[in-house]
């Protein structure tokens, strides 16, 4: 156990325990978009840094993946993590100026306009929480990060329809900004496909039932307790 | 294969590879690395063996495949040591002459040799060439001189000489002792001092280690790694196997890009050939160590160059950084203690054995050990890959070892470290090349490339390209860095096209300094140096941009016109005639006019100009 100092409160900890999840069981409110508690913490949207103090320096940390250790004085919003929040938030409306979470975050920050151009109207913020849930919960990856940089977005592998993807539907439930969207067909025998704009997944037709497929039966009833898990964690 | 297990059996070893040789033969040695060969290296070897034969002298003269000299501008290079002579620019066809005149009568062939390029002079010894001459070879002592395929050849020249002696002679604690007492710091890039980053992985807890050394070299004009690994690969791999055994790890891994075949093949050889003496494997000259190592090779993404992302490929996963909050050396592959270092530090490790840590540090600053290797490239005459001491001034380099700039231009920047470096200008040039100096004019040390620019460069075009080079090479993962660089880019582009606005400048330090703070790893707490440092020495060049919209230096098409000065203009008519969009008018031995209407500021009529009269306004 370890103790350390947030916004003046004193706690005691299990050493290692993520920063943010120490806050929160404080009450302190941290703003975050990659972030949920049933997944690894991702530490890409930023929104959660902190200023941490120990011995002499200080320096912007992201809570989501900061261990507590002891004697650390963590700041949840001193100017300099304001500033920094601000700017993300800019970054956030030029990339996707019409997306309702990015909105009414950026209006509970006092941010109205932002200053730098809008370049793009995108409505994926690239946090990765369908891929994670497809990852670490359903555990059949079907979709994953694809090209680099400015071009990085979620699709398939090659950007075709996956033939893994058991159209649970977990990573529409978990998007954030509700851009992957369910298609149940009706004439189909899987029954559902999931579309988020070039993105096309779509459940075997099959039911995974043939000789080849390297889908356990069982599989699928045991993703579907994960997404219940998963409902009940957020 | 008889296995070496101690320094009597490396000296026996290597007498009798030395007492194989026959002094009356002959050697030439033909570089045969990346550079040499795009120049037809291997053709020049065909033309040996073919002639050799043909004239019955193959049992007087040897052809060794050699790595390189660094002059690569210049090759296909070949050294006749035996003979003083140094030749470059070599085609096929110059093999007769050279076998004739100089491999059997001794004579130079005096149009492959060297041209000085101050006297017109020719130089027949490779030490007598500027570019050689202001050079420290340490780390590429034996580059040029051994064929990289043949493990023999390097033990000849004393190779794993260090290897036996820390593993006979020295505890993994004196061992790291020396490499904290050397100084040696990281070659890659942030310049962490080796011997502590060994010590804190040493001191991890687990029981599974790894060394892993990162050849994934990524920088525009760097190519001083790629060089190492095809030329002399036992010397990371020696490095590696006493790191190994330092620290405690039985698992090392090679990086490399696989954009970078001759380098994997010739590591790949090298690994077999040290397994076959027992450098490497169980129980390595029976002291109970064991380690492997296995080359990965990498897809060439810019990023996986970053020691988390390289971890993560490493891994099989995306190669993506992750957070460093416990440091790698207690958590990095598979969760495991894992101890990084760049290819060229790992070469320094056998020097630093070899001949102590007090010897080393002779050489360099009070905080930069050693030689560095930097890669010389852009606007200078002479371009390549130069070793010198820690602590050289840039004007040694750009102007004693490079030769000045090209055409007699004025020297304008240097980009030093790779893209997110920095751009350092005149009033430094005076400055020492060591870590801290570096990272005190707003660059860093970076791998170590450097690229010079002339007065024909426009520094807010080239913050626009390092900052578009980092924009594609970065991961996406983070916002700052992928949405903070395409804001960046896409504002410098506006200058850059005409459209800057009042607050730009404002706007891009801040954006800057957020990316500094907040980005998830050095790629994209690196990326704002380009555009800092020309803010920085070149604010009057981005408030020309902008308010007075001019390009000075004639780069940024909107922002300039080619006018021809009345009084320099001879009325040659090149510029009339070769220009693609008759844009210019004038009578032959008259004046000639540039319309600007017409004019799309593509600089043919600039560049072919023999009075310099196209102008820039």
């Amino acid at each position: 156990m370890v103790t350390l100092t947030i916004d003046g409160q004193h706690v005691r900890v299990e050493e290692g325990t993520p920063i943010l999840e120490v806050a929160r069981k404080l009450g302190l409110h941290i703003p975050t978009l990659c972030y949920h508690p049933a997944l690894k913490p991702h530490g890409a949207c930023r929104l959660c840094m902190v200023e941490v103090n120990k011995n002499k320096w200080s320096k912007l940390v992201t809570s989501c993946n900061y261990p507590a250790e002891e004697g650390l004085e963590v700041s949840t919003s001193s100017d300099r993590v304001k500033r920094i929040r601000r700017v993300l938030m800019e970054l956030f409306l030029a990339r996707c100026p019409n997306v309702p979470v990015i909105q009414q975050l950026a209006e509970r920050k006092g941010i109205r306009t932002s200053r730098l151009k809008k370049i793009d109207d995108q409505r994926c913020i690239l946090c990765g929480l369908c891929v994670r849930t497809c990852e670490e919960m359903v555990g059949v990856s079907a979709i994953s990060f694809t090209n680099r940089g400015t071009d990085r977005e979620v699709n398939t592998p090659f950007g075709i329809a996956s033939d893994v993807c058991i159209g649970c539907g977990a990573c529409t439930y978990i998007c954030p900004t509700t851009c992957i969207e369910m298609i149940c067909n009706s004439d189909d025998a899987g029954g559902q496909s999931l579309h988020m704009g070039e993105l096309a997944l779509e459940a075997c037709p099959y039911n995974h039932a043939c000789d080849t497929c390297e889908m356990e039966q069982h599989f699928v009833e045991d993703m579907k307790s994960a997404v219940q898990q998963l409902r009940k964690t957020s | 294969m008889k296995k070496i297990k101690n320094p009597e059996n490396l000296e026996a070893l290597r007498q009798t590879i030395l007492s194989r040789r026959d002094p009356s033969i002959q050697v030439a040695r033909v570089c045969c690395t990346t550079g040499c060969r795009a120049g037809g290296a291997l053709n020049i070897i065909d033309s040996f063996e073919q002639e050799l034969a043909d004239r019955d002298l193959k049992d007087k003269i040897e052809v060794k495949k050699t790595g390189c000299r660094g002059f690569c501008e210049n090759g296909p290079i070949i050294a006749i040591e035996s003979k003083d002579v140094f030749y470059n620019k070599v085609r096929p066809k110059d093999v007769p002459d050279i076998i004739t005149e100089t491999l059997v009568h001794g004579k130079p062939v005096k149009r492959l040799l060297y041209t000085d390029l101050e006297s017109k002079k020719k130089i027949r010894s490779e030490k007598d060439i500027p570019f050689f001459r202001k050079q420290v070879l340490n780390v590429f002592s034996k580059m040029g001189k051994i064929d990289p395929t043949k493990i023999d050849d390097y033990i000849a020249e004393g190779g794993y000489s260090a290897l036996v002696k820390a593993l006979t002679s020295m505890t993994p604690e004196e061992i790291i002792e020396t490499i904290e007492a050397s100084g040696l710091r990281g070659r890659g890039g942030g310049g962490f001092p080796a011997g502590r980053k060994w010590r804190s992985c040493r001191e991890a807890p687990g029981i599974v280690k790894y060394v892993i050394a990162n050849g994934d070299e990524g920088d525009p004009g760097a190519f001083m790694d790629r060089s190492l690994m095809e030329g002399d690969p036992h010397s990371i791999i020696e490095g590696m196997i006493i790191g190994g055994y330092a620290i405690g790890a039985n698992q090392g891994f090679i990086y490399v890009r696989d954009e970078y075949p001759i380098a994997v093949e010739h590591l790949t050889l090298a690994i077999d050939q040290a397994r076959s003496y027992g450098f490497l494997g169980k129980n390595i000259m029976s002291t109970g160590f064991d380690l492997d190592i296995e080359i990965n090779r990498g897809a060439g993404a810019f990023v996986c160059g970053e020691s988390t992302a390289l971890m993560n490929s490493l891994e099989g996963k995306v190669g993506e950084p992750r957070a460093k909050y416990i440091h790698t050396v207690k958590s990095g592959l598979w969760e495991r203690p894992s101890n990084l270092n760049n290819v060229e530090t790992w070469a320094n490790v056998p020097l630093i054995i070899d001949q102590g840590a007090e010897r080393y540090a002779e050489t360099g600053t009070r905080t930069s050990k050693g030689t560095k290797i930097f890669s010389l490239v852009g606007k200078v005459r002479n371009t390549g890959l130069v070793e010198v001491p820690m602590g050289i001034t840039l004007r040694e380099i750009i102007y004693d070892i490079g030769g000045g700039i090209r055409k007699d231009k004025q020297f304008k920047a240097v980009q030093t470290g790779g893209p997110s470096g920095g751009c350092i200008p005149l009033s430094k040039l005076d400055m020492r090349m060591d870590y801290d100096s570096l990272y005190e004019v707003g660059s860093m040390m970076g791998s170590g490339g450097l690229i010079v620019m002339d007065e024909n460069s426009c520094m807010v075009d080239v913050a626009k390209y390092f900052i578009g080079f980092l924009m594609h090479e970065s991961c996406g993962k983070c916002v700052p860095c992928r949405e903070g660089l395409r804001q960046m880019h896409e504002i410098l582009s506006n200058i850059c096209e005409g459209r800057g606005e009042d607050n730009d400048i404002a706007l891009l330090e801040e954006l800057s300094h957020f990316m500094i703070e907040a980005s998830l790893c050095a790629l994209g707490g690196s990326a704002p140096n380009p555009v800092l440092s020309t803010i920085r020495y070149f604010r009057d060049e981005y408030r020309a941009h902008i308010f007075d919209k001019k390009c000075r230096a004639g780069v940024c098409r909107n922002l300039f016109e080619y006018y021809i000065d009345e009084e320099l203009c001879n009325g040659c008519t090149v510029c009339r005639k070769k220009c693609p969009e008759l844009a210019v008018s004038g009578a032959k031995k008259a004046l000639h006019v540039i319309d600007p209407d017409k004019c799309i500021g593509c600089g043919i009529c600039y560049s072919l100009c023999m009075q310099e009269a196209v102008r820039v306004r």
